[in-house]
């Protein structure tokens, strides 16, 4: 601390010329980074994380300047990118892409063509000729289904399980305590190995063991914030009333506990895109020919991906995407919602 | 000790018992769900049914499930876990105890160094709070959260073996064959991929921490005697808020065992990941019980021993909240 007042930032904010600038140059040095083919790997890829730097400084300060001080770029960006890919997702079926399963439909197409950015496979082929933006989009739709399927059920199962035990305690609190403990006592991917050695791997079963996960920790937070709020006074008054209990619940509790284990939810589905991709990953989730980001990923495994790094990186860069615009997204919703007085 | 405090170590371990009573039952309830006849699995199909009813009688499956379950359970607690269904059909605690040291090696160099990185990190960040270093440190680790573990150790092989060689990608040397230094040599690009998760999270919170710690009267007072920055952030600062960081290197520890089985199957390490991914890639439902059983067991007592361990470091979470 080599001052005790806080840092203030210069009170005259940079011109918007100057900054759409940095902006611009940004983008340049990205598109520059990621197309170049004079220079070796790591070089393009610290000219591409420069651009996006300078891309996201610039751009943040545009925004600031035009939409006052709260304009958080990051978070702007993750909701854009989010967005659109639900849109690419709504619409897969009718956007002319390439092929994306089918091996016999693309005996004359180039394999392991790298990421163009144009033309007809403009983020390359993997090694049996597939379009990899297909692949990656139609491996979105499976990813996003299942890890949304699974957050909505535990969500609910979980919800109303934490709510019953909260509100009538005792027996019924300590029976579901000893069952949550229970579900949390296998470390989270291990209880979904085990439970993919015995089901088989269609969308149905992922999703609900993927809500296994989610089950836990929204009974605890449930219950919690229900026990904060049973004895608060207007659930007495409902009670004086002559409320009966599932009324009481239903209309004085669950309102309650609904923003905060909406915000955990959101939470939630980044860590259950990452299990859905790990699983496929160790090829216990969905199977090939149906892409996922975890089964392209893993093809890219062994020695393919020495040579052809675009394998790995392309739906790398999905996943990665996505995870961090539901992990910023999510982090927005639990400052915004979450009550802090209540303990876990 | 006192009579409360010996009360509460009988409940918790009552507790403990039931939960891993539920976990038992769970685990062996798998053989239940699982589709199909093993008998048939494992000898193919189209042989005389007097063969597979004699396997099955081998393998005590025309028993009732509770029989079942007894046998099975009287078997793991004399330290007998079954055998592999899949051929070679080797001893399923053999290969257990085979495969659980490298597993921790993995596990806990990876902990200390996500440990040695995070702590100047959050020093430096937390120093410099809202100074460029603290801003980039903080892009960094919110953006490396959202790598998942299986591609973060692709992208470092992509590195550090296939541009830059420094490591080897996939042989493993064991510690007990005595060369220590080659074993290290392998161990650390998968230590580091387990590590790389860890470091962010533990880094965010300490950073949290120490900003607090920092503004406090002892700070500005040792600051004033003339201590220097890294005395005082060492020596004055860090202790007083690590108990956030202690917490979450318990809350860690189901992370910490998922991601290591992922980085075995990528490194191919002979470790409790390669064991149970394998066993369930090939339906061998015997091996996955034993494997599964072994690591739970192994995460709830390390959990209950953190958390009993809390009450005595810090006497306001005895009281059993709420």
């Amino acid at each position: 601390m080599s001052e005790i007042a806080p840092r203030t930032r210069s009170a005259l904010a940079p011109p918007v010329l100057v900054t759409t600038t940095l902006a611009v140059t940004g983008l340049v040095l990205l598109v520059f980074g990621a197309t170049t083919s004079v220079l070796i790997a790591p070089a393009k890829a610290g000219i591409a994380l420069l651009g996006i730097g300078l891309f996201l400084s610039g751009a943040s300060r545009v925004g600031k300047a035009l939409a006052g001080p709260g304009f958080d770029i990051v978070f702007w960006a993750s909701a854009v990118w989010l967005v659109l890919l639900a849109l690419a997702i709504a619409f897969v079926g009718w956007l002319p892409l390439g092929e994306d399963r089918d091996v016999a439909a693309t005996v004359t197409e180039p394999v392991f063509a790298t990421p163009t950015f144009t033309g007809p496979h403009p983020l390359g082929t993997n090694g049996s000729g597939l379009d990899l933006l297909a692949r990656s989009l139609y491996g979105a739709r499976s990813s996003l289904l299942i890890s949304l399927t699974a957050v909505v059920v535990g969500t609910v199962v979980g919800g109303l399980v934490g709510i019953v035990a909260g509100y009538f305690q005792k027996a019924v609190d300590r029976m579901v305590g000893i069952a949550t403990n229970a579900l949390l006592a296998v470390p989270p991917l291990i209880l979904l190995i085990a439970l993919a050695t015995v089901l088989e791997p269609r969308l149905r079963n992922v999703a609900l063991s993927l809500s296994l996960l989610t089950v836990p920790g929204m009974v605890r937070l449930s219950r919690a914030t229900t026990v904060a709020y049973a004895n608060r006074e207007f659930v007495t008054a409902a009670r004086a009333m002559g409320a009966k209990r599932s009324r009481i619940m239903a209309r004085e509790l669950l309102p309650n506990v609904l923003l905060p284990i909406t915000s955990l939810a959101v939470v939630m589905i980044s860590v259950l895109i990452v299990a859905e991709a790990s699983l496929s990953f160790l090829g216990l989730g969905i199977q090939p020919p149906e892409p996922t980001w975890g089964n392209m990923i893993a093809e890219g495994e062994g020695d393919v991906f020495e040579a052809h790094p675009h394998i790995v990186l392309v739906p790398g860069a999905f996943l990665f995407l996505t995870v961090f615009a539901f992990n910023i997204v999510g982090e927005k919703a639990r400052q915004r919602w979450d009550s802090r007085s209540v303990k876990l | 000790m006192s009579a409360a405090a010996l009360r509460r170590l009988a409940l918790r371990v009552l507790e403990l018992a039931g939960v891993l009573c539920i976990v038992s039952v769970g685990v062996f309830s798998l053989v239940v769900l699982l589709p199909g006849d093993p008998a048939v699995d494992i000898l193919g199909p189209g042989r005389p049914p007097s063969e597979y009813a004699e396997l099955r009688h081998e393998l005590g499956l025309d028993q009732p499930l509770h029989t079942r379950y007894f046998d099975w359970l009287g078997g793991v607690l004399t330290g007998d876990l079954g055998r592999s269904v899949v051929p070679p059909q080797s001893e399923v605690s053999d290969r257990v105890v085979s495969a659980l040291p490298v597993s921790a090696e993995i596990a806990v160099l990876g902990l200390l160094i996500a440990l040695l990185i995070a702590v100047p990190l959050a020093m430096w960040s937390a120093y410099r709070e809202g100074g460029i270093a603290d801003r980039i440190i903080g892009a960094g680790t919110f953006a490396v959260l959202s790598v998942p573990s299986f591609l973060a150790g692709l992208l470092l092989v992509m590195v550090m073996v296939n541009s830059l060689g420094w490591f080897p990608r996939s042989e493993w040397v064991r510690i007990g064959d005595g060369d220590l230094l080659g074993n290290l040599h392998h161990a650390f690009l998968p230590a580091l991929t387990v590590a790389l998760v860890e470091l962010a999270m533990f880094a965010r919170v300490l950073r949290g921490d120490l900003i607090v710690t920092l503004r406090e009267d002892f700070i500005l007072a040792a600051r004033a005697k003339g201590m220097s920055p890294l005395r005082i952030l060492f020596t004055d600062a860090l202790r007083p808020s690590s108990f956030s960081l202690v917490t979450l290197l318990g809350l860690s520890l189901g992370r910490l065992i998922g991601s290591t089985v992922i980085v075995e199957y990528l490194f191919s390490l002979p470790g409790m990941g390669s064991l149970v991914v394998n066993a369930a890639n090939q339906g061998d439902y015997p091996m996955v019980q034993g494997a599964v059983l072994t690591i739970a067991v192994i995460y709830v007592v390390i959990n209950a021993g953190i958390d009993f361990s809390y009450g005595h470091l810090d006497p306001r979470t005895r009281r059993v909240h709420v």
